[in-house]
């Protein structure tokens, strides 16, 4: 009983425990203020050369110690748009077959089976990716896409399996057992009244999950979808496998590009110079402020819409 | 119960026989009575007595769930809903439901009416806001709702979501309105609301409702029929029902014995 009223008197168990956590809070406000402010003070070199013209230019040339960030944003917007066109239909279908649809003997299992891939390092993926699946997008799929929609400029050129399209693909089934399993779980907590008043009107189930389960998840949908967004713009070994890692801009998306991910993880090592080492330091910088960026416009557009519904 | 009740007037719904299994358990046991048309009537007894269950095979929301099962006769004008072959879809538009919890669809309370309308038929514009005035009327919420009708259906009071799924129900004109429990999520005001409308509403639309609250069953309905352990027990006029119940266990409850 004493230590019971001693407790009461003097909490300074509760004090020390929130100095811990501020304390934990802090260092991560603290960290990002400093990664940001190494990146800025690193990158210093190239920005002075270079200045803004680094972010539009399409030179990449270390023997000439001309750089420019054009091709690799591009690629890192690209790719991770390509994953996301195939990757969030793809997840909201597995994610409604889960919830509504599978039997109870496969609903477990398959959920299970989803997860495990998001378990799968990504060099493995990046090598099933330049193993497996290039060959194939080479000799089956790409021929098969330009026949039909070769007339598009994003379908033309030689089919060489590893490219743009590839890479975009590859992102994609990394980024589904992210989003899928989320929005299973945000599918979940829609109240099973709410879709039986649905059902009781005459819905289908295709109404229920496009009338009321995804506006209901809305949020949760889209921090599902922000998830896979955030990990395909910074992933870096499968998208250097099988992105080609040239610096070309080109509208097909057979043909080869680079992502900055990439690009930073094949030439860190092989960087001579300040400028060339500024100037991948400058690109890391750049894809935290892409990252940052984007998902700031989306969290935005997510609570401007919200206020528009309440 | 050999003997089924003669409710006077037109009949809308003939149950016979009906039993009810969640797999291997079954909880209505050869449930038979007969729902007048254009009245309403009321289903007590306690929970877990098989009232919602009962009312849930009149338009086949079991369906939605493996392992449920319901056997025997529901005629509907002459057609049994459960055959297989009876359009489940087509069912539930003439057949509305209201639930205990309020459930305002996450869009906005025109688009909450309309949503049944869009579902069946397609409309213009013009015609559809007709519809969503006449079912808002309908469902006395014209004059609270008609300059908000582009808010969220979820943003407004327990009471104002229950009538307004009543409102969403009517929208699609239902011959039948199903109702569980509809006010036991709400204040004894909005409860009185809603007394008032199933009132109003009667005279066009047959509406069977389950209620705990026994007064609320007296207020409201015509006729009345008490369930206890997934068995029909009693069923008659709902003055008689209340005031000199035959069965034991009838009494027993309705005088607050038990349940």
């Amino acid at each position: 009983m004493t230590s019971r009223t001693d407790a009461l008197q003097k909490p300074w168990g509760d004090r020390l425990f929130r100095s811990f956590t501020l304390f934990f809070g802090l260092a991560i406000v603290a960290l990002f203020v400093a990664m940001v402010a190494v990146l800025w003070v690193q990158s210093g070199p190239a920005f002075e050369k270079f200045g803004f013209s680094f972010l539009t230019s399409l030179d990449w040339n270390p023997v000439l110690e001309k750089f420019g960030a054009g091709i690799p944003v591009v690629g890192t917007l690209i790719s991770t748009l390509i994953a996301l066109v195939i990757a969030v239909p793809l997840s909201l279908g597995i994610a409604v077959f889960l919830v509504e649809l599978a039997p109870d003997w496969l609903r477990a299992p398959l959920g299970a089976a989803i997860e495990l891939l998001a378990a799968i390092p990504s060099i493995v993926y990046g090598m099933w990716g330049l193993f497996v699946l290039s060959p194939i997008m080479a000799d089956y799929v790409q021929p098969w896409i330009a026949s039909h929609f070769g007339f598009l400029p994003f379908f033309k050129g030689p089919t060489m399996g590893i490219g743009m399209l590839t890479a975009g693909i590859v992102l994609a089934l990394m980024i589904i057992p992210f989003i899928s399993s989320v929005t299973r779980d945000v599918f979940l907590l829609v109240p099973g009244t709410l879709k039986e008043a649905a059902y009781g009107l005459g819905s289908t189930t295709w109404e229920v999950v496009k009338d009321i389960m995804i506006p209901y998840g809305r949020k949760g949908v889209a921090g599902a979808v922000f998830l896979g967004l955030g990990r395909a713009l910074g992933e870096t070994m499968a998208v250097t496998f099988v992105i080609g890692n040239a610096y070309h801009l080109s509208w097909s998306l057979f043909a080869p590009g680079n992502s900055i991910a990439s690009t930073l993880a094949n030439e860190f090592t092989e960087a001579d110079g300040d400028i060339y080492t500024a100037s991948l330091i400058e690109l890391g910088l750049l894809l935290f402020v892409i990252t940052f960026v984007i998902l700031s416009i989306a969290q935005w557009w997510l609570r401007r819409s919200e206020g528009e519904r309440a | 119960m050999n003997d089924i009740y003669k409710v006077p007037g037109e009949i809308k719904i003939s149950v016979r026989n009906l039993d009810f299994h969640y797999g291997d358990k079954q909880v209505l046991f050869g449930n038979s009575l007969d729902i007048a048309k254009n009245r309403v009537t009321a289903f007590i007894g306690p929970s877990g007595c098989g009232k919602s269950t009962h009312i849930r095979t009149y338009n086949r929301m079991f369906d939605l769930y493996k392992g449920q099962k319901a056997s025997g006769e529901i005629l509907m004008d002459g057609m049994n809903l459960l055959d297989p072959k009876v359009p489940t879809q087509e069912l539930r538009h003439s057949i509305g439901m209201i639930f205990q919890k309020p459930t305002p669809f996450p869009m906005s309370i025109f688009d909450n009416i309309a949503y049944g309308l869009k579902l069946h038929s397609k409309m213009s514009r013009g015609e559809l806001e007709g519809r969503v005035e006449t079912a808002l009327k309908k469902a006395a919420l014209w004059n609270e709702m008609k300059d908000k009708l582009n808010q969220s259906g979820t943003a407004l009071s327990g009471g104002q979501q229950q009538r307004l799924c009543i409102a969403r129900a009517l929208a699609v004109e239902p011959e039948v309105i199903l109702m569980d429990e509809p006010c036991s999520a709400l204040d004894p005001i909005s409860t009185s609301r809603i007394e008032d409308l199933i009132f109003d509403l009667k005279n066009r639309y047959t509406i069977i409702v389950i209620t705990h609250n026994m007064q609320q069953a007296a207020r409201v309905s015509d006729f009345t029929a008490f369930f206890y352990l997934g068995k029909l027990v009693e069923f008659g006029k709902t003055s008689s029902l209340f005031t000199s119940p035959v069965k034991k266990e009838t009494e027993d409850y309705v005088t607050g014995r038990f349940g």
